[in-house]
């Protein structure tokens, strides 16, 4: 099996999206692109609005990803838990997929007796700590979202710290919506070391814009550039894991 | 998470007397309690026929199926079990969920948890605990794992006498890698005192938190410079103090190997009775040395008084024999 680079988009958000178009429609449009659409909603005290809640559901769903909803105290432990878990889900995905490449039928891991699960894991489990891994970071800064920043800041530094105990190369990036030209606003570029975001945060736009679904389009769109620009200089396509295309 | 919401509950609440099927291997179990649940499934008490064992529901097959290669190779280990051994893995066709859910048994370990045995019977028994603790991980890293998920709540003590053994692999990983699960409080990297890779100074910092946290009521939380925060706690407390050398190497992770921190750890137990005794012996020499002298000067007044009186007496007969 081919070991190529895993990609991510983590979406941390506290409601509502109010400008453009359906973010879920977005994640779905990622998915498609073999990148997954990870979703942590973060709750100041009293609980999330309903419609929040669906919406947050939603986007991971087409995203094929994770979502997750949780108070700002427990954010460190559930950003760190959810990328890991989808890494987990995705190699699951392909796995899988390869099973029923070799196995001929519809075989899946649910299929096999529960020993042989055991040695299908342990492939997936290797995979996971070596498998290369792209993830691009898109924080809400809208409105209510601004008290919760410095939390959001460390559990970002704690994600790095998790991934980067990994043997596998991490990279992160980190945008901003809304921004202040663009939907979305690049904070930081593509880097192993994710503590540089100490640096950033600076004067948020206020405003009741909240473009969820144009912000997500827009981070589709740098997974992309990144992939041409690179393709330009080594002159050869990287091998990505597309679970969409396997 | 892997673990929905709905599902979990419902797995979390099966009433007692609910049987358990395994379709591959047709063995049936009768759920008896709820032992505990953790972030990737519910563990409950139950009996197959006259044995008592404990049942590992989830429907995350791929954690479960971790977990299940972990007991498995620790039950190949010699020597002392290093957690619960496995039984059996199979998967049941519940009627309380459309799909089929994964299970594994494994030996029931009856005992009393960590922080509670600690209350109980007093603090003294914390260095102690964890140096045996220390044992078990020095073999554990030696098979060239690590336990990562390490807190009171993962540590039963079984006895009498009182012997601790190690509950949930869900967070054990080999040597090298990314530690897969942890809490917060027991991790050093919460803290910022270290990476999560997995070596057996990750683990060596957990004992020590586990020390720290059980001889310390009240919850910690982490406020700033996580280090000087822990050692202003170990200072503040009269018992951890005594510790504070072993505790402050680990914390640094300055201990490579969990027999090294063990051999500190009880040096540093019988140092403290020791000294203990000495405090005690010594007021009581001391009384006995005052005592001795107090006797003395009461000796020499005595030898006053009766020279006087011997020598009051002396006078008055040389009067006497003067006047007569």
């Amino acid at each position: 099996m081919r070991t190529g680079t895993l990609r991510q988009i983590l979406l941390i958000t506290d409601g509502c999206s109010n400008h453009g178009e359906d973010p879920a429609a977005m994640a779905a449009l990622a998915r498609e692109q073999g990148i997954t659409v990870n979703v942590i909603g973060v709750l100041d005290k009293d609980a999330m609005d309903e419609s929040g809640r669906r919406e947050i559901e939603a986007i991971a769903a087409a995203g094929g990803g994770m979502s997750q909803v949780v108070y700002a105290k427990q954010l460190s432990q559930t950003v760190q838990m959810v990328t890991r878990q989808a890494m987990t889900q995705t190699l699951q995905g392909l796995v899988n997929r390869e099973l029923k490449q070799i196995l001929g039928s519809d075989v899946s891991l649910e299929d096999l007796p529960p020993d042989k699960r055991g040695q299908v894991m342990e492939v997936v489990d290797e995979l996971g700590e070596t498998v290369a891994l792209d993830v691009l970071i898109l924080i809400d800064t809208s409105g209510s979202m601004k008290t919760k920043l410095p939390t959001v800041k460390e559990a970002l530094v704690d994600l790095s710290l998790s991934l980067n105990a990994r043997m596998g190369e991490n990279r992160f990036s980190v945008f901003i919506f809304p921004g202040k030209r663009a939907h979305a606003e690049k904070m930081i570029d593509w880097t192993p070391r994710i503590e540089e975001l100490t640096a950033v945060f600076p004067k948020l736009a206020s405003g009741g814009l909240t473009p969820t679904g144009p912000a997500l389009r827009e981070a589709i769109a740098y997974f992309d550039r990144k992939r041409s620009l690179r393709s330009w200089i080594s002159g050869g396509d990287e091998p990505y894991i597309e679970e969409s295309s396997l | 998470m892997a673990m929905s919401h709905t599902s979990k509950n419902r797995l979390c609440n099966l009433p007692t007397g609910t049987v358990v099927t395994g379709k591959w291997h047709g063995r049936s179990y009768r759920l008896l309690r709820r032992l505990g649940s953790g972030a990737n499934g519910v563990v409950y008490l139950a009996e197959s026929g006259r044995t008592r064992v404990a049942v590992k529901l989830s429907d995350d097959y791929a954690s479960l199926a971790s977990e299940m290669n972990i007991l498995r190779r620790f039950s190949k280990v010699q020597g002392a079990a290093l957690g619960p051994s496995l039984l059996e893995a199979d998967d049941w066709q519940s009627p309380f969920a459309r799909e089929t859910i994964p299970f594994y048994v494994m030996e029931y370990i009856e005992g009393e948890n960590f922080a509670s045995f600690i209350r109980r019977r007093g603090k003294e028994w914390a260095p102690v605990l964890v140096v045996q603790l220390l044992s078990v991980l020095e073999r554990l890293h030696q098979e060239g794992w690590v336990f990562g998920d390490l807190k009171p709540d993962n540590l039963i003590i079984t006895g009498p006498p009182p012997s601790v053994r190690l509950l949930d692999v869900g967070g054990t990983t080999m040597q090298g890698r990314a530690v897969k699960e942890f809490t917060e409080l027991y991790d050093r990297g919460y803290w910022g005192l270290g990476s999560r890779k997995a070596e057996p100074s990750y683990d060596l910092f957990a004992a020590a938190m586990v020390m720290i946290s059980s001889c310390c009521p009240g919850p910690i939380e982490k406020k700033g410079d996580g280090r000087a925060q822990l050692l202003a706690i170990i200072e503040a407390d009269r018992f951890l103090a005594q510790y504070k050398d072993v505790l402050q190497k680990a914390l640094d992770g300055r201990y490579q190997k969990a027999a090294d921190m063990r051999r500190d750890l009880l040096a540093a137990s019988s140092r403290q009775t020791s000294t203990k005794n000495e405090r005690k012996a010594a007021p009581g020499r001391r009384s006995r040395r005052q005592a001795k002298r107090r006797g003395k000067a009461r000796g020499i007044v005595e030898t006053v008084v009766i020279a006087a009186a011997l020598l009051g007496a002396y006078g008055l007969y040389i009067y006497w024999q003067l006047a007569m």
